[in-house]
């Protein structure tokens, strides 16, 4: 979703870097880029003009003076800005000492707040907590059904009865007790900030289950009212954090800035896609870099962990350093990746993908397609392609539903990354095991420099790509 | 592309088996293994048989906004509709603050225009079309058109001219002209009100005569055909349901066929919500469309629905929709809030959609036609 607003960022930042000094009048150039850039993505107004000024202030005069690199400087700056907006520090859950701890979450009509509540009580059990859901929107339609649905999914009970949200609260609240569950999220229906109606009843709500925490769900695709409704939500119910919904669309996210700034409370959650799994706590140093084009390391090493079975990639790993990685592997390897969703997704996340590879339309069954051509092989030929004469090669098109061409395409590409791989596998063992040695080739693209063990082996398995 | 894809998915592979022997040596934890993921567009398991929370009857105590104005007047509200200002009225103190600063004012300078962009902006009308409008205006002080000490005209001049965009006109909703149902398909992203609308509208088309025949096209959503059914109850219109993760085209299909047999006139196709960005589901909806436009149904409007509170990423979902299925027209929903929907200013101008019809509030007597006159006058306040 920041994708866009990076794009301008790295168009601002690429021209001030020919730059060796910056007169006023560029700053205040530069400023105005940043503005508009702030403005199309939805940031509101407010927030933006506070943030320039911060910016204009410590980008003009001495402090900048004395760099010899300002365009550096600016981005440091604007890095930095950026991330003190978005918060300092992730939302950490304290739980009541006194179980349950109680959830509650609030937005406007078709923020996503009921799918967001099935997403958080998976996320509790996953923190090997025992949640417990409570469907209080009694406005809107089925939205009672559609929790229990997708409670059923997730395998969590959901407490709701046709009376009133409070008394369903209340006695939701008292369920679970009884049940032993040590986590209650309540689903509240969505209301205008407006209305006084909806507005008191989802304080007495509140005031019934007395929340440990009281969350805005909020759509990434919101504008300028975001503010508005924000600030509305926050009198009425003392917010504790935010959810931003939607994030895997394209929407800029202004709506995360600016909400953060007039709340002044952390974004605890994204939910970034249309299955329950895709929820992640929300970490602003990371979101700030991925805002400045420096990708998102830490949440695809969380996502990893969480999809990768570690087992298959440790074996992956130590026969790629061996040089024996088959097509097997690589079928295993493909298969993972798949589990991690769609591969546009993961793409986001990676530092350093060229735009062009960003917006490339991935269609993620190409994937499948692949995974046909090796299921057409056999065992033999997959340990072993030189094995594969004209004959073959037909056969596995034919097998497969694709054509010799594709096939031909593969085994060229896997001789090529078989090489590349040979140099990498000491790499990866050094940044692992910390051992020093000669690292075989890194690729090209290896433009960062390490900035701990982590992080390095993914900047530079990306290298080879570029 | 093919090759770039083998590429890409393999060095991920290995980036990811490497983070992770790196990470599991780092912080060797118990990760409990789930099942495998839900496919993304995998069949939910059954709803289980519980009694309908939400029989009308329930809705009714928990919900009397939605219920009274259906049985309460909804012949005349039809007739005599609310005023958007009205409903507008209730958010519009921002705007109205800078306008009428501006209008208080002797003369017109350059922080003239700088509140100008301030207020529509706040408004969501979005960068570029702000500046195309004001640059105009400039241009026209600059050949003395407008008068540099007359700021009750460049407000009249800057109205008149954000009304103009929209070429004065109402737009209405098409009915086919041949035998066959006349189909209208929604389209748009999660959350803005698809079903909501269509429930809307099938308690007003059946208030006119003609048979309405509801297609519960998002067979995705825990809950949506639910959701459907209960408005089909309350407008006695008749409904076409598949299964959960059934194909939505099939499900329209049937409807149509449904429709044309009983001699309804109208189907109302439902879809599920959908980002814009998400490749292969805006492929179903193309496929979605094919089949709705296939005789005897006659498909002639597909409509966007937008939410109000949307920002310029409602520029993009409009392109993006349009370009996939060709989008007919706008709803705008959930007006009555804070939002002022600027951004179909900003589709207006850059894509030329019309705006078909705004939601201004919960009741069904509240889904309106959209009248430019009445929207711009009401982002003046």
């Amino acid at each position: 979703m920041f994708d866009t607003l990076t794009d301008r960022f790295e168009g601002i930042l690429t021209r001030l870097r020919g730059r060796g000094r910056l007169g006023d009048a560029e700053v205040a150039e530069v400023l105005r880029e940043i503005r508009v850039a702030l403005l199309e993505a939805d940031v509101n107004l407010a927030v933006v003009q506070d943030l320039i000024e911060r910016i204009r202030a410590r980008c003009t005069g001495a402090e900048l003076a004395k760099h010899l690199t300002p365009a550096q400087q600016v981005i440091k700056v604007v890095n930095e800005e950026l991330t003190s907006t978005l918060g300092g520090e992730a939302l950490k859950i304290s739980y009541a000492p006194k179980p349950p701890t109680v959830v509650l979450l609030a937005g406007l009509q078709g923020s996503g707040k009921t799918t967001a509540a099935a997403k958080l009580a998976r996320w509790f059990r996953q923190q090997g907590r025992h949640p417990y859901l409570i469907g209080a929107d009694l406005q809107r339609p089925a939205a009672v059904e559609q929790l229990r649905v997708l409670g059923t999914e997730i395998g969590v009970g959901v407490f709701s009865e046709p009376t009133d949200p409070v008394s369903v609260a209340r006695q939701g609240l008292a369920e679970a007790v009884r049940l032993g569950r040590d986590v209650v999220i309540v689903d509240t229906a969505g209301r205008l900030a407006i209305d006084r109606e909806l507005m008191d009843e989802v304080r007495r709500v509140s005031d019934s289950v007395r929340p440990n925490y009281t969350f805005f769900v909020v759509d990434a695709m919101t504008g300028q009212d975001a503010v508005q409704t924000a600030e509305a939500f926050h009198k009425t119910l003392q917010l504790d954090g935010i959810i931003l919904t939607k994030v895997d669309g394209d929407a800029r996210g202004g709506a995360a800035l600016s909400v953060k700034q007039v709340v002044g409370k952390p974004i605890a959650f994204l939910s970034t896609g249309e299955r329950v799994d895709d929820f992640e706590t929300f970490h602003p140093d990371r979101l700030a870099s991925r805002i400045l084009g420096m990708g998102d390391v830490l949440s695809l090493i969380e996502k990893a962990e969480r999809e990768y079975d570690g087992d298959v990639a440790n074996q992956a790993l130590e026969r790629l350093q061996a040089g024996t990685f088959t097509l097997d592997d690589f079928l295993d390897q493909l298969r993972q990746l798949k589990k991690m969703g769609p591969l546009t997704g993961v793409l986001s996340l990676l530092p350093g993908v060229p735009k062009e590879m960003r917006d490339a339309k991935v269609d993620d069954r190409d994937l499948s397609r692949i995974e046909a051509i090796i299921c057409s092989m056999t065992p033999i030929e997959r340990t072993d392609p030189t094995v594969l004469d004209g004959s073959r090669r037909l056969r596995i098109a034919q097998g497969s539903g694709t054509s010799t061409t594709e096939v031909n395409n593969l085994l060229r590409q896997f001789k090529e990354m078989q090489k590349m791989m040979r140099g990498f596998g000491p790499m990866a063992k050094l940044a692992g095991g910390g051992r020093a040695g000669k690292a075989g080739k890194p690729g090209k693209g290896n433009r960062k420099k390490a900035k701990g063990g982590r992080v390095t082996p993914s900047s530079r398995g990306l290298g080879p790509t570029r | 592309m093919t090759l770039l894809i083998i590429l890409l998915a393999v060095a991920l592979a290995v980036v990811m088996s490497a983070v992770l022997v790196i990470g599991s040596g780092n912080r060797r934890r118990t990760r409990a293994r789930q099942a495998a993921p839900v496919a993304p567009r995998a069949p939910l398991s059954p709803p289980a048989p519980l009694p309908a929370p939400l029989s009308p009857p329930a809705g009714a105590v928990a919900a009397p906004p939605l219920e009274a104005p259906a049985l309460g007047a909804p012949e005349e509200a039809v007739v005599s509709r609310p005023v958007l200002r009205e409903r507008l009225g209730r958010a519009r103190g921002l705007l109205s603050g800078y306008f009428e600063g501006i209008r208080s004012r002797k003369g017109i300078d350059e922080a003239t225009f700088e509140q100008l962009e301030e207020a529509l902006i706040l408004a969501d009308v979005g960068v570029a079309t702000t500046t195309r409008v004001l640059d105009d205006l400039r241009s026209r002080l600059r050949d003395g058109t407008l008068s540099a000490t007359d700021p009750p005209a460049l407000l009249q001049a800057l109205q008149a001219d954000l009304t103009a965009l929209f070429d004065g006109d109402v737009e209405s909703l098409e009915y086919g002209e041949g035998d066959g149902p006349t189909v209208w398909l929604f389209v748009g992203v999660n959350g803005v009100g698809k079903t909501t609308t269509i429930g809307k509208l099938a308690l007003r088309e059946m208030q006119t005569g003609r048979g309405v025949v509801l297609a519960a096209g998002d067979t995705f959503r825990a809950a949506a055909g639910e959701q459907l059914e209960t408005w089909a109850e309350r407008a006695g219109a008749r409904i076409v349901r598949g299964s959960d993760g059934a194909d939505p085209s099939s499900v329209i299909f049937d409807a149509v066929q449904h429709a044309a047999a009983r001699g309804s006139g109208l189907v109302l196709a439902d879809t599920a919500g959908r980002l814009h960005t998400k490749v292969n589901l805006m492929e179903e909806l193309r496929k979605v469309r094919r089949v709705a436009e296939r005789p005897p149904g006659q498909l002639t409007e597909v409509l966007l629905v937008l939410d109000a509170t949307t920002g310029q990423n409602g520029v993009v979902q409009a392109r993006q929709f349009t370009e996939a299925v060709g989008v007919t027209g706008i709803v705008l929903t959930k007006l009555d809030g804070t939002a002022k929907g600027g951004v179909v200013l900003a589709i207006r101008s850059e894509l030329g959609l019309p705006i078909k019809l705004v939601g201004v509030g919960e009741g069904p007597a509240d889904l309106v036609p959209f009248d430019p006159v009445e929207f711009v006058a009401a982002l003046f306040g």
